[in-house]
């Protein structure tokens, strides 16, 4: 069943200490997607580039701008004469937050009637635009729910409030993107390792006609395939680990969970992997469709899978067809143990559907890679 | 003592879609023998090879390969059979001593016994100063040698060549033949495919396949004699002018001509029995032109498949039309 598998053995490790460089972008691919999903995607909003209109110039009306400044979110970078201009800053994407104070804000303050201020968002930023409507919205409330209790006669309002939440952030409490981002991407890097490295390097024999000298010996399919895809596997575990020690020693990601654990059920992922790979390798004629086959399982795992966008926001639809991609279950176990210290128990189900996956592609992968031609 | 055939091809059909590469063949080859297998470009050479090997699955019909069916003992089969695949298939990244190792390994060949094989093939085809220079970097000569050494190792009884030839130097190429010479002494039976007739001349027995069907077997100069080649009443000159295009086109429009094809810097005639090489060049010089040689000749093995192709065109053509 295995006949001349030391002979595959033998020979891949000769192409790897012949082509370092693919062991270079095997390694270095990943340590630059690290830096740009560690650092560049950052999807906490500080700093909002923030433009002021006061038209009334008082006290109160100054007091407005500093406390949405006080919160860290805003940063006021102009000031303006006319609420035009307001407008055009925010068209020019020079601010993304216009305050507009209308005159007689002052006055209408210090008698305590009603009064109004506007705030421009630019909406064409989903996520900034977010976070500045809560938290304007929140400091309107603040400041109102303060004067009114001040009208009632409560001293220290601020302190005495009927009913305080306390919210306690779990498991990510800094709320850092990277915390999120970094365990992900040991799922994605995965996919890229064994998918696209597998079916190119299948494919590239079947192109040059290498694979059809070998098919005429007596060499054991299983040899080939199990000593093809060795070492993509290792390759695979070794990317795994570098990332995990970035994450944890350059950005700082405690694992709470056990590291032990995660090992092992990278396994069935890692597996699933290859066996798409081989998939695609038994589809592709050339190392350019093998290629254009591995980028099209990219673009739903790392769209469906949760890694970038919440799978609970997504209509029911695409809900249901994210269920159908591995990562989004690995999501669930890399995250899990790393950010959420989850153990076997809250892991087993997950663990049980890609081993599920990896059995229905290996199925196919041997139904139709055979020792054949055409 | 009746011995059995080491190549059987019984009936094979391979078809591809609607595409029919070999149609109904069937030969057999004798063990020992050196059968050249010939044809145009796309005529189904590799496809019956690769057939044979077990790369691809007949449609319909049987092979036999040492009395072993090549669908259901192709297993077994291996273990016995050499191929050189058409053009170059080994790691071009490996060393043509990690190539042969490789493949000795594939083979089940280890330690002492993987050594004497490779000291054994490399004696053979002379590769010992090219060892350990990348197979990629290799000319295209030894390239072939490094090919065959590899399909050597395992002491095949059968051994395929498709096109082993193709794209080599003259010297590389007589080099290989004889290397091909001495492994038929060995009573190692070979299947060669090639485009070179002189190659096809020095085959045991050769067929000829054209469009996807056999059309001549048997040794070279059985099938110089077959009626198509020589029909009764006709001769074959060789004629050798200054310009040969034009005597070519003289040729097509006089009666006593029935073929006329330029090979090389002469033509080839195919003329009526009465006619003779004075009457030829007669008539030539009537165009003004002056023959420097006109000569009787035998059929060239060229001159078979030429003719055995027009034949079948014209044949097909017939049909198309009826």
């Amino acid at each position: 069943m295995f006949r001349g598998f030391r002979a595959i053995i033998y020979k891949e490790f000769i192409h790897m200490r012949r082509d370092p460089i693919t062991i270079f972008v095997a390694l270095v691919i990943p340590l630059i997607q690290l830096i740009i999903f560690g650092y560049a995607v950052d999807m906490d909003v500080k700093n909002i580039p923030t433009v002021i209109c006061d038209q009334d110039r008082t006290a109160e009306s100054r007091a407005l701008p500093s406390s949405f400044e006080n919160t860290g979110y805003f940063h006021v970078l102009y000031e303006v004469e006319n609420p035009d201009d307001v407008y055009s800053r925010l068209r020019s994407g020079e601010a993304k937050i216009g305050i507009i104070i209308p005159p007689g804000f002052g006055d209408d303050r210090f008698a305590s009637t009603p009064t109004q201020a506007q705030v421009l968002i630019d909406g064409s930023d989903i996520t900034v635009a977010n976070q500045a409507l809560n938290i304007a919205n929140a400091i309107g409330l603040r400041v109102s729910l303060t004067e009114r209790a001040r009208q009632i006669g409560v001293e220290n309002p601020d302190e005495q409030m009927p009913l305080e939440i306390l919210p306690r952030l779990l498991f990510n409490p800094t709320m850092k993107s990277a915390n999120f981002m970094v365990p992900g991407l040991i799922g994605v890097l995965l996919w890229i390792v064994t998918v696209f490295l597998t079916a190119v390097a299948i494919v590239r024999e079947r192109e040059k006609g290498t694979i059809e000298q070998l098919f005429v010996t007596p060499l054991a399919k299983l040899a080939f395939i199990v000593g093809k895809l060795m070492p993509f596997a290792i390759l695979g575990m070794i990317e795994s680990a570098v990332v995990l020690l970035a994450s944890r020693y350059f950005f700082g990601i405690p694992i709470n969970g056990s590291v032990i654990l995660l090992a092992f059920l990278i396994v069935p992922y890692l597996l699933t992997g290859l066996m798409v790979g081989l998939v695609i390798s038994t589809i592709a004629t050339n190392q350019a469709q093998a290629l254009q086959f591995s980028a099209m399982t990219m673009l739903p795992s790392v769209i469906l899978s949760g890694f970038m966008f919440p799978r609970a926001s997504m209509p029911f639809i695409i809900y249901v067809l994210s269920f159908f991609v591995p990562l989004t279950h690995f999501l669930e176990i890399v995250r899990g143990i790393i950010l959420r210290g989850a153990m076997w128990a809250d892991l087993w189900d997950e663990t049980l559907i890609l081993v599920g996956f990896f059995s229905f592609f290996l199925t196919v992968a041997v139904k139709r890679f055979k020792k054949q031609l055409g | 003592m009746h011995e059995e055939p080491a190549i059987v091809v019984d009936h094979i059909t391979r078809k591809f879609g609607t595409f029919t590469a070999v149609n109904d063949v069937s030969f057999n080859v004798k063990r020992g023998e050196i059968f050249g297998f010939l044809g145009p470009n796309g005529s189904g050479k590799s496809t019956l090879i690769r057939v044979l090997c077990g790369l691809l699955a007949p449609t319909s019909g049987a092979g036999k390969l040492n009395g072993l069916n090549v669908v259901d003992d192709i297993e077994t089969i291996r273990q016995t059979i050499g191929y050189m695949a058409q053009g170059f298939t080994l790691y071009d990244d490996l060393t043509a001593k990690e190539n042969i190792t490789f493949y000795g390994m594939v083979y089940g060949l280890f330690r002492n016994r993987l050594k004497d094989r490779t000291d054994a093939v490399v004696d053979l085809v002379g590769i010992e100063d090219y060892m350990d220079r990348q197979a990629g970097a290799l000319s295209g000569g030894w390239k072939r040698r490094l090919a065959l050494a590899c399909a050597l190792l395992h002491e095949p009884t059968i051994i395929f060549l498709d096109e082993p030839t193709a794209g080599i130097d003259p010297v590389a190429r007589r080099e290989l033949w004889d290397l091909l010479f001495e492994l038929a002494d060995q009573d190692v039976t070979l299947f060669v495919t090639t485009h070179y007739m002189d190659e096809a001349e020095r085959c045991t027995r050769v067929g000829y396949i054209y469009m996807s069907n056999l059309i001549a077997l048997g040794t070279p100069s059985e099938l110089k004699q077959i009626p198509e080649v020589r029909p009764p009443g006709t001769r074959r000159f060789e004629v050798d002018a200054q310009d040969i295009t034009r005597v070519h086109g003289i040729f097509k429009r006089w009666e006593p001509v029935r073929d006329s094809t330029i090979f090389g810097a002469t033509v080839h005639a195919l003329v009526e029995e009465t006619l003779d090489a004075e009457g030829i060049r007669k008539q030539l010089r009537t165009n003004g032109i002056e023959a420097r040689l006109v000569r009787e000749i035998e059929p060239t093995l060229e001159d078979v498949f030429v003719t055995l192709t027009r034949y079948h065109e014209a044949r097909d053509e017939e049909r198309m039309v009826s």
